[in-house]
């Protein structure tokens, strides 16, 4: 079986690859310190205290959480920058 | 051990000799881990030649170095394997200068401990390193679940789980200290 064929097509802005934007997301995990994970937010994403705090508490809560968005290459960096720290990072193309 | 604080900008505790020395082995046994995985680099004559350290393609197969190292992409398994092939010795490096800068500012006969801004930020990742592998080896995989085979005091599970517990206590008031 096959899904009917759709009645309209929607229309779709034409983006190129470098336009899509990527994602940084963290893991949560049982033995990093939920105050070492809000200082690695501070100090390695410039992100201020209180961000820093609500990201930690949704990557403890919720399971994980995107921590920064931007080119490839700039989450490459963020990637590897909190797998220094001992972050359970990865990236991610944003859908 | 004395909790770290903040002092004129320098971040002071104090580690009695025995524990001193427990934290210089276990952040050298983080560093025999990493050199060890440093090993499996195959050697690409090329990209010697052009300057470039390349790391190897595939996770490591400990699972505590797996930990250390994981894949950039959680699905992904062929972009991940290009990435550790270009970042994993970074990762690597940063590490190991992370827990070089910890031995060079551990007194190795115990006492006061003194660190600046730098050191003290190499001494939370450091001690996170040993942290994250004590956690795999002891299978510590919830939140507030006890890992197994601790029950028993006697066991080796018990001690290495005291000593994780202990690590913790160092680390989150150093990390207290650097946020206050």
């Amino acid at each position: 079986m096959t899904a009917p064929a759709p009645e309209k097509t929607e229309v779709v802005e034409p983006v190129t690859a470098a336009e899509v934007p990527w994602v940084t997301i963290v893991w949560n995990d049982p033995v990093n310190l939920m105050s070492y994970v809000t200082l690695v937010f501070q100090k390695l994403l410039g992100h201020p205290r209180p961000k820093a705090e609500a990201l930690m508490l949704d990557v403890h809560q919720k399971g994980r959480a995107t921590v920064s968005v931007g080119s490839r290459e700039k989450m490459e960096a963020d990637v590897a920058k909190l797998q220094g720290a001992g972050l359970w990072a990865t990236m991610a193309k944003d859908s | 051990m004395r909790p770290f604080h903040r002092r004129f900008g320098k971040y002071t505790g104090w580690l009695e000799p025995a524990e001193a020395s427990l934290i210089a082995d276990l952040v050298d046994q983080v560093r025999q881990l990493l050199a060890g995985r440093r090993t499996e680099t195959p050697v690409d004559p090329l990209a010697a030649l052009t300057g470039m350290t390349l790391g190897p393609s595939t996770p490591p197969t400990d699972p505590a170095v797996a930990r250390l190292l994981p894949d950039f992409h959680a699905e992904d398994a062929e972009l991940s394997s290009g990435l550790r092939v270009l970042h994993e010795p970074e990762l690597i490096a940063a590490k190991d200068a992370a827990a070089v800068a910890l031995l060079d500012s551990l007194p190795r006969g115990g006492g006061q401990v003194r660190l600046d801004e730098e050191a003290a930020s190499n001494w939370v990742a450091a001690l996170n390193d040993v942290r994250l592998a004590l956690g795999v080896r002891l299978e510590i995989t919830e939140d507030d679940a006890l890992p197994p085979g601790v029950d028993d005091p006697d066991s080796a599970e018990a001690a290495m789980y005291a000593t994780y517990r202990w690590l913790s206590a160092v680390q989150a008031s150093l990390v207290t200290a650097l946020m206050d």
